[in-house]
């Protein structure tokens, strides 16, 4: 019964899952067990790079939940991508230990730097990995739920969100730069060595990474297509498209926005956790309103409302900027800038869009 | 919750870290690129006091001729060569310096600066720099030892003479009690110079230093003299420091009288001094209550010089959201394109400048209308491109123009240069207007406070005196019903997003005045510029006024508590909350468009 009412005619999103399991097992495969001479092989780069992908489509996937589902525009889903991140990079940082450049077993270099006398109590705990796992989604969800509720409660919708939960994310990434926060400033959080004591650096580790985030993406996908199919998921849907008449019907809306958000924002937290450490730093560049923005677009170009167009969206795009950036890179802002105009131009649905439209008019 | 905890604790640890590394990567980076010129400043002979290198006029030119003289040397040139007859009495007693004890010798500089000679100076320069020689002949002949070479000079007629009379020459010898003795007596035969500027300095000088009573005759003296005010005013404020040490209380309490509500921080020290160390109790009360008042004229001035920053601050703001105000609020279109357009501005001022050099004012004004009329172009083609096709639909207007921001930035790039482009100011819009000594105001904050609201008042006018403005409003208040009655609103719209992209690149020139003119400038001010017109009100142009002076004022006070970027974070908090309490802004629509 669950199952048809997950995978029912989501033919995208089964192809999508289906691929992704694919590459679960094929990666790690054409990684380890494949030779170097292997046409077929796939060095670590590529390993940590496609790793890299899976984290942002889950951000993708988080942000589309509720601009696809519920209407609401974040601009800001940078902020919980980036704590979820601090909170892996915090764990990382502990286990560096005495391996630091000062040696202190204490306290992290950047702190011997700047004269810290002892750990700040906010730091108390990142050394156990299951106190980080759970800030990784408790304190992007906590946010979530503290500036959902405000926001919603008092009916702050559509263009006055976007541009209040970029106030968020700005506000945050001046925080974060400060080096009194405690965080690393300007440097961030980076040079980590183990997490649960395996080398971050090992091809093995980024490989498990690897798995674990497609698995994770695999796992919020279908949460996510559950939810969406739920009664929850149909009030959503009525409250994305007449607020009003949601409400006038008697559901508190903004509970329903709230919940969503939060764990939207918990999502885009375990993705930031998972970024950390397959790129090796969290910095407050992950607080740019840029990259934000550049987060929705990444749905707008897969497809809004179509939980696996994120999902495809994330990839083209970051594709995209990937060989733009090494191969033209002044032309990889042109190019973003066009892609921004001609999806919400002409492909309002995104690249899903495309194949929805042949699909029906093959229906007729 | 937590994350806010996080923030705050992390701030309140911020307070015991002395290190304020808050520099940004990039501004680091520009830092260290670009050389530091330093500003050739030279001190006064006379007092040691830096002075302004406009003042030295002839010696610097001079001395860019190649000549290896220093700014002593030179000055005691200018003293001999304005010398006619020298007085035989002064000479006298030049002769008598190298006689004698210590004591002595202060006693004779005592009366020579007593003569007012305009060579006193100079030889009781030398003398507190060692320099001053004398001769074994009798009497001696005194001689001034050149600051750079061997050769020197007679300190009587000022004659050159060669190396080997002033090496045989044995130096007069001086001590630090006896230094900081002549340091006085030099500048009170420095308060005689005919430039008031050098007697101005050589006050301040004095008035750093104890000034003993008994230069007080003199002081009274050169009072009886003086005639520029600003240096009567210097005169009586010194003289009245040296009479804080005479034995009346009474005319000690006349002085703290006088002192009363005086700015200056020499001022301040004795007057703490005083405060603590009178013997008389009278005097002392007097003292503390004379800077108590002081205290609070400097409060008020701190006060007022925070309202001038933040009335700056808000007219920055006020300028980079005024256009968005109109874009935004009165069309409803979210254009994140909106600070590339103030970047165009910045850059057609820096086109037109390049055009032609050397007509700074000429090429500021004629940029204005330039820039509003290349940025209301590249708005009109943004409308008529894109915009147009998207009416209703924010969000998506939102992505698009934020691809065209991002488009503008790269042309900028591939254009020009990534790098910073140089804006000159004309020099009506450099230096600043000293109003005391602790506030001073910036002249091109003033002008751009000015232009702001100027800028504020035209678009005000253009809204609701012209028959382009009654269209503007009809089109946003009922898009249908505005058509029915013949305005062609598609027209209206194009125009009225080129108005506001117009008046974002005249924010574009003033902003070129004081920050950096890059590609990157137009982020610096969206998200503030968004800020204002959503804290304002949308769609009113009194609450983007409001707004964006709110924002400044606040930011401006908040600074000297927090330091710039905490008071940011704590600015853009405060909107982040002050949405929940009033969605719609400060000044919302009525009516019942305002659901739409």
């Amino acid at each position: 019964m669950l199952t048809r009412r997950l995978f029912l005619s989501d033919w995208g999103g089964m192809a999508v899952l289906v691929l992704l399991l694919a590459m679960a097992v094929a990666v790690p495969y054409a990684n380890l067990v494949l030779p170097p001479e292997s046409p077929w092989h796939l060095s670590t780069y590529w390993v940590a790079l496609i790793g890299k992908f899976l984290t942002f489509a889950l951000l993708a996937l988080a942000i589309d939940l509720i601009w696809g589902y519920a209407g609401i525009l974040s601009l800001g889903h940078g902020a919980f991508f980036g704590l979820g991140g601090y909170a892996m990079g915090m764990y990382l940082t502990r286990q560096i230990g005495d391996r630091g450049v000062y040696g202190n077993p204490e306290l992290p270099d950047f702190m011997v730097f700047l004269s810290y006398e002892s750990l700040p109590w906010y730091w108390w705990g990142f050394d156990m990995f299951w106190f980080a796992m759970l800030m990784v989604v408790l304190v992007p969800g906590l946010l979530a739920l503290v500036f959902g509720w405000l926001a919603f409660r008092s009916r702050v919708t559509g263009v006055y969100f976007a541009i209040i939960t970029q106030a968020l994310v700005f506000a945050l990434m001046l925080a974060f730069f400060r080096n009194e926060m405690g965080f690393g400033g300007n440097n961030g959080l980076t040079d980590f060595k183990d997490i649960l004591g395996f080398p971050v650096q090992a091809r093995e580790t980024r490989v498990a990474l690897f798995v674990i985030s497609a698995l994770v993406l695999i796992l919020a996908y279908i949460a996510s297509r559950f939810i969406v199919t739920s009664r929850f998921g149909r009030v959503l849907i009525a409250v994305r498209d007449a607020e009003s008449r949601a409400r006038f019907s008697g559901y508190r809306v903004e509970h329903y926005k709230v919940w969503l958000f939060v764990f939207s924002a918990m999502l885009a937290g375990i993705a930031g956790a998972l970024y950390v450490p397959q790129v090796g730093i969290i910095n407050p560049g992950e607080f740019a309103p840029l990259r934000s923005i550049e987060a929705v677009l990444w749905v707008a170009v897969g497809g809004r409302g179509s939980l696996f167009g994120a999902i495809i969206g994330a990839f083209a795009v970051n594709g995209a900027k990937t060989w733009f950036t090494t191969a033209h890179p002044e032309v990889w802002l042109f190019a973003l800038g066009a892609l921004f105009v001609l999806v919400t131009l002409f492909l309002p649905r995104g690249l899903v869009g495309i194949f929805r439209r042949r699909r029906r008019e093959d229906d007729a | 919750m937590a994350a806010w905890l996080l923030v705050a604790g992390g701030s309140l640890h911020a307070e015991t870290q002395a290190f304020g590394l808050e520099m940004p990567a990039a501004d680091l980076a520009t830092a260290t690129t670009t050389p530091t010129f330093a500003v050739i400043a030279q001190a006064d002979p006379y007092t040691g006091d830096m002075i302004d290198p406009s003042l030295l006029g002839t010696d610097a030119e001079s001395a860019g001729e190649g000549t290896a003289e220093t700014d002593d040397d030179l000055m005691e040139e200018a003293v001999y060569e304005g010398l006619e007859e020298t007085a035989a009495d002064v000479d006298l007693l030049i002769q008598r310096l190298p006689e004698g004890s210590f004591n002595d010798r202060r006693a004779v500089a005592e009366e020579l600066a007593a003569t007012g000679d305009p060579r006193v100076p100079v030889v009781l320069t030398a003398l507190v720099e060692g320099r001053l020689l004398a001769t074994g002949d009798d009497p001696p002949r005194i001689l001034i030892r050149a600051e750079t070479g061997r050769a020197g000079r007679d300190a009587l007629t000022g004659e050159p003479v060669d190396a080997d009379l002033i090496a045989s020459g044995r130096r007069v010898p001086v001590h630090n009690p006896l230094r900081n003795a002549l340091r006085n007596l030099i500048a009170v035969a420095t308060i005689s110079a005919p430039d008031p500027e050098r007697r101005a300095a050589s006050l301040r000088r004095l008035m750093r230093d104890d000034v003993s009573p008994d230069m007080l005759a003199y002081l009274d003296e050169r009072v009886e003299l003086e005639t520029d005010p600003r240096v009567t005013d210097l005169l009586l404020t010194v003289r009245a420091l040296a009479r804080l040490n005479v034995d009346d209380p009474e005319q000690r309490l006349e002085s703290i009288a006088l002192l009363r509500g005086s700015l200056l921080s020499e001022v301040r020290v004795r007057l703490e001094a005083t405060a603590t160390r009178d013997d008389d109790p009278e005097v002392r009360e007097a003292a503390r209550d004379a800077l108590d008042s002081i205290e609070s004229r400097i409060r008020f001035f701190r006060f007022t010089e925070n309202l001038f920053f933040g009335l700056s601050a808000g007219s920055v703001l006020l300028l980079a959201a005024i256009g968005l105000a109109i874009t935004f609020g009165v069309m409803g279109v979210i254009n994140m394109a909106h600070g590339e357009l103030i970047m165009i501005g910045a850059y057609t001022t820096w086109f037109i400048q390049t055009l032609i050099p050397g007509a700074l004012s000429t090429s500021i004004l004629l940029a204005i209308p330039a820039a509003f009329l290349v940025a209301g172009l590249v708005g009109v083609a943004m409308e008529r491109g894109v915009i147009q096709f998207l009416y209703g639909r924010p969000l998506e207007t939102l992505l698009a123009t934020f691809g065209i921001s991002l488009i503008l930035q790269q042309a900028v790039r591939t254009l020009f240069s990534p790098l910073n482009r140089p804006v000159a100011s004309p020099d009506w819009l450099s230096g600043s207007l000293h109003v005391n000594p602790l506030l001073s105001l910036t002249w091109s904050r003033i002008y751009i406070l000015v232009f702001a609201i100027m800028v504020f008042i035209a678009l005000l006018l253009v809204m609701k005196k012209t028959s382009l403005g009654l269209k503007v409003r009809a089109v946003a208040q009922n898009r249908p019903m505005a058509r029915a009655l013949g305005v062609r609103t598609g027209w209206v719209d194009a125009l009225t997003f080129g108005l506001g992209a117009g008046i974002a690149g005249v924010a574009g020139v003033a902003l070129s005045q004081l920050t950096n003119v890059g590609p990157n400038m137009g982020q610096a001010y969206i998200i503030d510029s968004f800020m204002v017109v959503v804290f304002g009100g949308v769609g009113n142009l009194w609450g983007t006024l409001v707004g964006a002076m709110g924002l400044g004022m606040m930011t401006k006070f908040l600074e000297p508590h927090t330091g710039a970027v905490l008071a940011k974070i704590v600015v853009l908090i405060f909107i982040i909350l002050f949405i929940q309490r009033r969605p719609r802004g400060l000044f919302p629509k009525k009516g019942r468009a305002a659901e739409a």
